[in-house]
């Protein structure tokens, strides 16, 4: 079944058209691999899906479970069970992150009218997943990703996905910054969250995420287009001859 | 200028209110006598206005205009309010001392709790005898009119090396509406003592009433002392308090101050160190909705050398409010090795929300490590999106975010069941919002 639909997609950001008909169809279970060059629109597109202000979608729709995503507020998509995985992870000084999570959690929960995590459940889940991750419980009490390595924020970010238990995950350059081994804590808690019910959408650059994370498909987006898809062995092509062919107007 | 001035119907208005007020004022002959010549400068000089440079940005003229007649004695019912406010924001396990609309209330009170090492008396009780209480430095309007009116207080003196487990809470109960409360008090703390104080005020069903308060402080040598103050009046009264803190040597002195109330406030402190070696850290916060109009203004005077001074404020700022952060930092010639440090930062919720802010440095020494730092801005966007993103309907986003902001200066207060006490104040406040 198609979870996420975005249908000729154009986006303008500050008067300037950034995305030029985008289109893109997900379904349960896959995992797909956008890769393109710097700039050709791919946080764009993760911004765009997750309701980050400051996009102005002037044709075009996005569906996810057959409802318009473009209608809803941030916080609702995330009740819906959208994730984004932030190429930039913030720091939000003051407020300590186990507190920010339980926040989080219980706020979704609440959206879906769901009754809120029990203390003990919740600590029983924090512990078990940073445990899996390599996230020092000491970390949890520090502000949100303050002070943390840019191996620390991907982890962090990673533990919410496992934490929430989005149906569609996108993660927008989850390797830049990573050195292998960091790399590879990530990789194996993202492998670990696939699952018959959930998509997942990798934004990156490079083909090496992909040895770690295997996609079903791989799409190619330059300009603001998906220019070519096709299987995993796009991936390697792609890393063999470069995205030269893909730039020509 | 020297053109007679007729007087302004408010100021009639006053003057009526000093000859009507004057019989139900306690106090022996001189205290009589010292109360006039208070009067007389009030008169002279009249509400403080914008034209003053320390009032330039609260023009009590503007804001206040009028000054409201005493409150009479509470009744039955009002008293029996005062009783329910007191139970609802007594601090857990301290020992009250409780002032309803300007006159102290024995039977609302813990005077029997109080350990041997703390002495009490009302200023009631005080001014039978000694005028010397009604006499402050300052020549400020306020605190000239304060000295005219003050019907009642604490009079608190701490032992030497008095330990004080449970804190002191003197709370401030307004009844009456569109009345006046003029209240005075001192503590008066003993060399090596420790112990906490928190002054609260509040309202029940009171509308549109006038508080002045003005606090006397002085610390011994060698004592621990944090002074937390909570007020909360009602949303269209008006809050004027002038501090007066003497700090001797070795001494830590912790105050915080939280405005969660009143139409028009002002907290005017004057804080002179007066013996080495002491740290003084002042913090606030102070939370203002609609028009509200809340006011710090500090000076902090080091007067000897080696001591620390640190000074951490935030204002949130909502719809039409304006706060006002003054603060200036003396350092007198003797004043070496003085370490002095104020920062301020104001949260703008709305675009017609204001802040001004006055930082002072008044540096005579030149041995010395002093600085200041001040911002106003509006909440973040790109972290709202990122608690968005995450599930936080906007406005719980938001309050995450402030809580964040005002706990920097939270944060400072030592006490951890004190410091609860006034994060749960702060969350209120935020409920409220949404
Ligand atoms: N906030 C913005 N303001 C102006 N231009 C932007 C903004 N965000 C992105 N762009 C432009 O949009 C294009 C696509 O950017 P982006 O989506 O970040 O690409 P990618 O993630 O593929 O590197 C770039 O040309 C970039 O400069
Ligand atoms: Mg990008």
């Amino acid at each position: 079944m198609a979870l996420l639909e975005v249908k000729d997609l154009k986006v303008r950001v500050e008067e300037r058209e950034i995305l030029h008909g985008l289109t893109l169809t997900v379904n349960e279970g896959e995992v797909h691999a956008i890769m393109g060059p710097n700039g050709s629109g791919k946080s764009t597109l993760s911004h765009v899906i997750a309701g980050k202000p400051g996009y102005e979608v002037t044709d075009g729709q996005i569906l996810f479970k057959g409802e318009d995503l473009l209608e809803m507020e941030p916080d609702e998509r995330a009740a819906k069970g959208v994730f984004l995985a932030f190429q930039y992870p913030v720091e939000i000084p003051g407020v300590a992150t186990m507190n920010f999570l339980r926040t989080a959690l219980n706020a979704q929960r609440k959206a879906r009218g769901e009754s809120e995590y029990s203390t003990p459940d919740f600590l029983k889940k924090v512990r078990e997943v940073s445990k899996s991750l390599n996230i020092p419980q000491d970390m949890l009490k520090r502000g949100v990703n303050v002070g943390f390595s840019g191996g620390e924020k991907k982890r962090n970010e990673v533990l919410q996905m496992a934490l929430f238990e989005p149906s569609l995950c996108i993660l927008d350059e989850m390797d830049s910054g990573l050195d292998i081994d960091a790399l590879r804590i990530a990789a194996d808690g993202v492998n670990a969250l696939r699952s018959p019910k959930r998509a997942m959408v990798v934004i990156t650059h490079y083909q090496r995420l992909l040895n770690y994370i295997v996609p079903d498909v791989v799409h190619v987006m330059s300009r603001g287009r998906v220019v070519k898809s096709g299987g995993k062995e796009l991936a390697l092509e792609l890393e063999a001859s470069g995205y030269a062919q893909f730039e020509a107007a | 200028m020297n053109v007679a001035v007729a007087k302004t119907g408010s100021r009639r208005a006053v003057s009526d209110l000093f000859a009507s007020a004057e019989g139900r004022l306690p106090g022996s002959p001189d205290v009589i006598a010292a109360r006039r010549e208070a009067f007389e400068s009030y008169e002279r000089l009249g509400l403080p206005h914008r034209r003053i440079e320390e009032w330039k940005y609260t023009d009590l003229r503007a804001l206040v205009g009028e000054v409201l007649p005493l409150a009479a004695a509470p009744d039955a019912a009002a008293s029996k309010r005062a009783a329910e406010a007191v139970k609802a924001h007594a601090i857990a396990g301290a020992c009250k001392l409780v002032l309803v609309d300007g006159v102290f209330a024995a039977d609302l009170s813990d005077v029997k709790a109080l350990v041997a090492e703390a002495s009490f008396k009302t200023l009631r009780e005080t001014l039978e005898k000694d005028a010397g209480l009604l006499k402050t430095a300052s020549t400020d309007a306020v605190i000239a009119l304060n000295a005219a009116l003050a019907t009642d207080g604490v009079v608190l003196s701490i032992a030497d090396g008095a330990q004080l487990s449970a804190p002191i809470q003197i709370i401030h109960v307004a009844t009456a509406a569109s009345t006046s409360a003029y209240t005075r008090s001192q503590v008066v703390v003993g060399k090596g003592a420790r112990v906490t104080i928190v002054e609260t005020f509040v309202a029940t069903e009171a509308e549109a009433y006038q508080v002045n308060d003005a606090v006397i402080v002085s610390v011994g040598d060698n004592a621990d002392v944090a002074h937390v103050r909570l007020m909360d009046d009602a949303p269209d009264a008006v809050n004027i308090t002038s501090q007066f803190v003497t700090i001797g040597a070795n001494v830590k002195f912790n105050f915080f101050n939280m405005t969660t109330g009143a139409a028009v406030s002002r907290l005017q402190g004057f804080i002179t160190l007066a013996g080495e070696g002491s740290e003084l850290s002042v913090n606030g916060v102070n939370l203002l909705k609609k028009t509200e109009h809340g006011d710090t203004t500090l000076v902090v005077d080091h007067a000897v050398p080696n001591c620390v001074s640190r000074e951490i404020f935030r204002a949130v700022i909502d719809d039409r409010a304006h706060s006002v952060f003054q603060g200036r930092i003396i350092v007198r010639p003797d004043a070496q090795k003085t370490d002095g440090k104020m920062m301020t930062r104001a949260l703008l919720l709305s675009d017609e929300a204001e802040a001004d802010n006055k930082p002072e440095l008044e540096i005579f020494a030149d041995d010395v490590s002093c600085g200041h730092g001040a911002t106003a801005g509006a909440l973040d966007d790109s972290l709202l999106f990122y608690l968005k993103a995450r599930g936080l309907p906007e406005k719980q986003a938001q309050a995450l975010l402030i809580q964040a902001f005002v706990g920097e200066a939270i944060e400072q207060i030592a006490d951890d069941s004190l410091r609860e006490h006034v994060i749960g104040i702060a969350e209120r406040w935020l409920e409220q919002r949404s």
